[in-house]
């Protein structure tokens, strides 16, 4: 009986805000420009939420955006959260094993160091990477010593104060910070290879949803409208399709 | 928003600072403190109201309770709060999901734990996948809200359960010999005189409190803290408005903000109490008198 109860009070807090329509919930870092970020209106901006939302027009979905930590956006996945990852996050075969990806929708992009002057010893101290990434494995595996930090932004912050001699990210993430720092920040000519392009994320059992998305990358990837908008916020030499 | 901010990057000095303090995203920071207000306002009444219950459960004549009650008190103080908050707001949104799920998923749906992933039908999803962002921020906030109240209210029990016995036995023993019963001790005796032992702990709590509500970041709730970071952090031309690092600024308005509070609530604290003192059998109830004398 009481099981009765909480369930139909349950039912009450949910009938009055149901409707019939199905939402996508596309969740994103907002946090590392120009992929994506919190522009300031608040909102989610930068390539991805333009490319998720032209993905949603041909899906006819309705979508709608979230942000999560970087940290926890797997997890939070996994628990039903939101049902797309889309936050510049590169294929790799441990991602791989707890998710599902689309095909990729960035080629594989170069990572780039950034420092204080071009003729840092990349050995002579630690090197900043965001936790979790892919590029935080690279310099663990390459014989750098490596500090991760939770947020991007952390890891330009850490270079420009000491705590580490260079930060590897993302070359198209790297680009306008170093441009626009004055001169403080340089990026080395040294770049690496890493990753297998950029994906979006679906839990393994989102089969049907993962196959619309696929799809819909697939005709944006054929009319051009993807490499338009690969060249609008990355530049114009950035790596297309 | 406003006319003169419509193209951010041509203006400059006291324009250009007032269009940035007055962009949508600053308009969110500032909610964001009625937000931490809102959470104490909260959160407060109802850890007094659970640590009551716990106290009163503690001390209990009935083993059952007295279990329960001590079991309450002593698991959650002895768990770190964040693991507590890190474990508890998950547990209790699977939780409710689960209970939603047995009522309204139809019969033969998978069993929602499979393997790293927590899967519901979609009608069983809290709150619905389709309904707006407003009510899954208020949903996170209701699990974090639930969960301080559970956390701080073991600590408020712990100094209630003190307060109680700190209560002299002479007073509940002349009312037992007027004749009262035991539920009339309780209510006429021991409560009204256990507020003056229990107040330094419950103020101490309350300061913990104030200081303990940027652990909503730590929820997913975008609090001032949330804001302060991702404002303050470097911004390049993809920006409206691009700085370089202010996070420092932002850090002290916060600082500034958290001590305004918890002076302000020094001075309520120190003027309840005054008043709860007056006529107590303590020694500052004592020196009350003979200054009034």
């Amino acid at each position: 009986m009481k099981k009765l109860l909480l369930a139909t009070a349950l039912i009450a807090v949910g009938a009055g805000f149901a409707a019939a329509q199905d939402v996508v919930r596309l969740g994103t870092e907002g946090a590392y420009p120009p992929y994506n970020f919190i522009n300031d209106a608040g909102e989610v901006d930068g390539f991805e939420r333009k490319f998720g939302d032209e993905l949603c027009k041909r899906a006819s979905l309705t979508c709608e955006w979230t942000t999560n930590e970087w940290d926890s956006i797997i997890p939070n996945l996994q628990s039903g959260n939101y049902d797309v990852i889309i936050a510049g996050m590169s294929i790799t075969d441990e991602r791989e094993e707890i998710v599902d990806f689309t095909q990729a929708y960035i080629p594989p992009a170069s990572s780039a160091y950034l420092a204080l002057s071009m003729d840092v010893d990349l050995k002579s101290g630690a090197v900043a990477a965001q936790t979790s990434t892919i590029q935080a494995a690279f310099v663990a595996e390459n014989g750098m010593s490596v500090v991760e930090y939770a947020t991007p932004e952390e890891t330009v912050a850490a270079v420009k104060n000491g705590e580490a001699i260079a930060v590897l990210a993302d070359k198209d993430f790297l680009k306008p910070i170093a441009a626009e720092s004055g001169g403080t920040l340089v990026m080395l000519e040294k770049e690496e290879s890493i990753g297998g392009g950029v994906g979006m994320a679906f839990r393994d059992s989102d089969d049907d949803l993962r196959g619309k998305f696929d799809a819909a990358i697939t005709s944006m990837k054929e009319d051009g409208t993807l490499n338009a908008l690969i060249a609008e916020y990355f530049g114009p030499e950035a790596k297309t399709w | 928003m406003f006319a003169a901010c419509a193209d951010p990057k041509s203006i400059e000095g006291l324009t250009w600072a007032f269009c940035y303090l007055t962009s949508g995203k600053h308009l969110d920071f500032y909610w964001s403190f009625a937000t931490v207000i809102l959470l104490l306002v909260i959160t407060a009444p109802a850890a007094l109201a659970l640590g009551f219950a716990g106290a009163t459960a503690a001390r209990s004549q009935i083993l059952a309770l007295r279990i329960l009650g001590k079991t309450y008190i002593a698991m959650v103080r002895g768990i770190p709060d964040i693991i507590f908050f890190l474990f508890f707001v998950i547990a209790l949104d699977q939780g409710i999901e689960y209970l939603k799920f047995l009522a309204v998923c139809p019969a033969g749906s998978p069993w929602p734990w499979q393997g790293l992933e927590f899967r519901v039908c979609q009608e069983a999803k809290v709150p619905l996948g389709s309904s707006s962002a407003f009510w899954h921020n208020a949903y996170g906030f209701a699990l974090a809200v639930v969960t301080f109240a559970i956390v701080f209210g073991a600590f408020t029990a712990n100094v209630m359960f003190g307060a109680m016995q700190a209560v002299p036995k002479a007073q509940l023993e002349t009312a037992e010999a007027y004749g009262m019963g035991h539920g009339q001790v309780f209510r006429r005796i021991l409560v009204p005189q256990m507020w003056v032992y229990a107040l330094p702990g419950l103020s101490n709590l309350w300061m913990i409190l104030i200081k303990a509500t940027p652990l909503l970041f730590l929820l997913g709730v975008e609090d001032i803290v949330y804001y302060a970071r991702e404002l303050g952090g470097s911004k390049t031309q993809s920006y409206e408005y691009p700085h370089g690092d202010w996070r420092l600024i932002y850090f002290i308005g916060l600082l500034i903000f958290y001590l305004t509070m918890t002076k302000l609530s020094e001075g309520v604290l120190g003027r309840l109490s005054a008043r709860l003192s007056k006529g107590q059998a303590t020694a500052a109830g004592e020196a009350m008198r003979r200054a009034g004398a």
